[in-house]
């Protein structure tokens, strides 16, 4: 008796938790028809900031992992005096109140800012431009995909790299025909965490960039200054970004069974690899 | 045939410095406990590691040399490593793994080691002898000038063990280079080496052909490795040639051999002969006591009197009729014994 009453008290807490984390999606996709969403993706406001979005998300997400494997790999594989300064300055942005990075942003690179005399000698304004978003994110979303990154490195057996070696492949090819390759669902799922975190960027991205349409709006700050204007255009970006991800959770579970896989055993996924 | 050859090499481990040199050109195993440094070895031959001192010569050509700053890096040393754990690559194929060096293509391979069947498998699926042949396949595809095998037969289990031995003692007596083998198996290095260094803490404590090994163990430490019962006691009477040892239970033996002082007699199981009646023949050694343990491995038995281990036939095992507990007199001859230690000696 006891033992049921039990049971049921964890199953109702976990009812209200689930339907507490489910409510607000619903709700949104509940005051938008189908046809409404598709209508307002004509909207300019709209249109101007998806497109913004997807540019400086696609241009950061670039930029993090052409500069965020190397660090990873390195991290993950050599320790050096300073190893883990270097890890803690990867995961400031993570701890960072998002105003707070966005604040640090101009005081760097703004035009008084630490660097700014020298990139204004070059030629370059940041602030308040599309770069500026692009930056922004980059920052902001870089921990997640870089975290992950040294994780999967780290799981990387050192006796496969060794036996790379010895078969005469040099530290590059083994780093793209092995420990790429092995790493490569951890890989993915950071990412699409990375991405997931840039795609909401709000406070260092205002702070930085301003809301400018067509320029520097993304999703999230249109939502914010259609708010009190236009509601219907603020849920159907809402419904986008909830897709969009939906979509990404995919993908990083998807990833993390790949990581999963034991290195023992082929990574078959859906029985496609074989 | 190419030759290895290691001067001086040291590494300074966690709990001592290795320290060896070593020429290696036929089939040579080094022995030793867990721990002993026999793994850092190899690693320093195929350049995983780049020891504090020394110098490594394949042939002519200056692997390692620590005083003039020679460093070839793995990639470029003709090295065939099999790890103890294979280390084939999980994402690959069969063939793929064995193509990996991209010096021949895999078929060549594939029929020599009897794995044509699994060209397309990955190594997940495959069983530990199948894998061994994997990664030996892969390491010679490489061209390797020297083969080095870590464990070769520590990941597999004892009953796939006799066969992949026999496969691989087959496959050493084909080849045209040399191998350095690590093992912590006197068994298998005997089997498998032609000769075999016991290391210990990072130094050689001697070489050998296994045959000389247990003939003529340097000091306590080989002979207990290579198998053989170790007796402590002190040197009492003298007879006829013959050194008599009182043992640390009261029990006087004789030996051949001449030490003084407190003494290390090392016996061979094979040497010792079991009845269930006090024997009256010409072996000059009996040690009365009751069976403790009896262990059969395949047509052999180990049968434990007192502080010694015999080695039997299962057939005379079932004549005599051996149960655990029961009163028996193990004998060996006084040719049959090595003093190994004594006092002040190497133990």
């Amino acid at each position: 008796m006891k033992h049921a009453i039990g049971v049921g008290l964890f199953v109702g807490v976990a009812a209200v938790t689930l339907a507490f984390l489910a409510l607000p999606i619903v709700g949104i996709y509940v005051h938008t028809s189908p046809e409404k969403l598709l209508d307002q993706l004509s909207n300019p406001v709209v249109k101007d900031a998806f497109v913004v979005t997807l540019k400086t998300s696609l241009l950061a997400q670039a930029a993090i992992l052409l500069f965020g494997t190397p660090t990873a790999y390195l991290l993950a594989t050599r320790r050096f005096p300073g190893h883990s300064v270097a890890v803690t300055l990867v995961e400031l942005p993570l701890v960072l109140p998002p105003a707070v990075a966005g604040v640090g942003l101009l005081a760097a690179l703004g035009r008084f800012g630490l660097l700014g005399s020298s990139l204004s000698a070059l030629g370059i304004t940041l602030p308040f431009t599309q770069t500026a978003v692009t930056v922004a994110v980059a920052y902001v979303a870089s921990p997640l995909y870089i975290r992950q990154a040294i994780a999967s490195f780290e799981a990387t057996d050192p006796h496969l790299t060794a036996a790379s070696r010895t078969l005469g492949a040099g530290p590059v090819r083994t780093f793209f025909r092995v420990v790429l390759p092995l790493a490569r669902g951890g890989l993915i799922a950071g990412l699409a965490l990375s991405f997931a975190r840039g795609l909401g960027e709000f406070g260092a991205t205002i702070m930085f960039a301003g809301s400018l349409q067509k320029v520097t709006q993304t999703l999230p700050l249109a939502i914010y200054a259609e708010f009190d204007q236009n509601f219907d255009a603020t849920l159907a970006m809402s419904g986008v970004l909830i897709l969009i991800s939906a979509l990404l959770l995919l993908t990083l579970r998807i990833g993390l069974s790949w990581q999963r896989s034991p290195s023992s055993t082929s990574p078959s996924f859906f029985g496609l690899s074989g | 045939m190419a030759t290895l050859t290691l001067e001086h090499v040291a590494v300074l481990l966690r709990a001592f410095r290795l320290e060896l040199s070593l020429a290696v050109s036929e089939t040579t195993a080094l022995v030793g406990p867990s721990g002993a440094g026999k793994s850092t070895v190899l690693n320093a031959v195929a350049g995983l590691l780049e020891p504090d001192a020394g110098q490594i010569r394949c042939n002519d050509e200056i692997w390692f040399d620590a005083e003039s700053g020679v460093f070839v890096p793995p990639e470029r040393r003709r090295v065939g490593l099999v790890f103890q754990d294979y280390a084939l690559f999980p994402h690959l194929t069969v063939r793929q793994n064995i193509e990996y060096a991209r010096r021949h293509p895999a078929d060549e391979y594939l029929d020599r080691f009897q794995i044509a069947h699994l060209e397309h498998a990955r190594p997940g699926t495959l069983s530990g002898g199948e894998r061994q042949r994997v990664a030996l396949a892969r390491a010679l595809a490489r061209d390797p000038e020297i083969l080095l095998l870590d464990e070769p037969l520590a990941a597999l289990d004892s009953h796939t063990k006799i066969e992949v031995r026999a496969e691989l003692q087959q496959l050493l007596a084909g080849l045209e280079i040399p191998t350095l083998l690590v093992t912590h198996d006197f068994e298998d290095a005997a089997a498998l080496a032609d000769e075999v260094g016991v290391i210990v803490e990072g130094r050689l404590r001697q070489t050998g052909t296994p045959a000389d090994l247990v003939a003529r163990p340097a000091d306590a430490f080989v002979a207990s490795f290579t198998g053989a019962n170790l007796l402590h006691g002190e040197r009492r009477v003298t007879g006829v040639g013959t050194t008599g040892v009182r043992l640390d239970d009261g029990t006087l033996v004789s030996t051949t051999d001449d030490g003084a002082g407190a003494i290390v007699l090392a016996v061979y199981p094979w040497d010792i002969t079991i009845s269930t009646t006090r024997p009256n023949d010409s072996a000059m050694n009996v040690i009365a006591g009751t069976v403790s343990a009896i262990t059969e491995l395949g047509n052999r038995a180990r049968v434990t009197i007192g502080p010694l281990s015999a080695e039997i036939t299962v057939e005379s095992l079932r004549r005599l009729d051996l149960r655990l507990g029961q009163p028996a007199y193990a004998s060996f001859k006084a040719t049959g014994t090595r003093i190994v230690a004594t006092k002040g000696g190497t133990e």
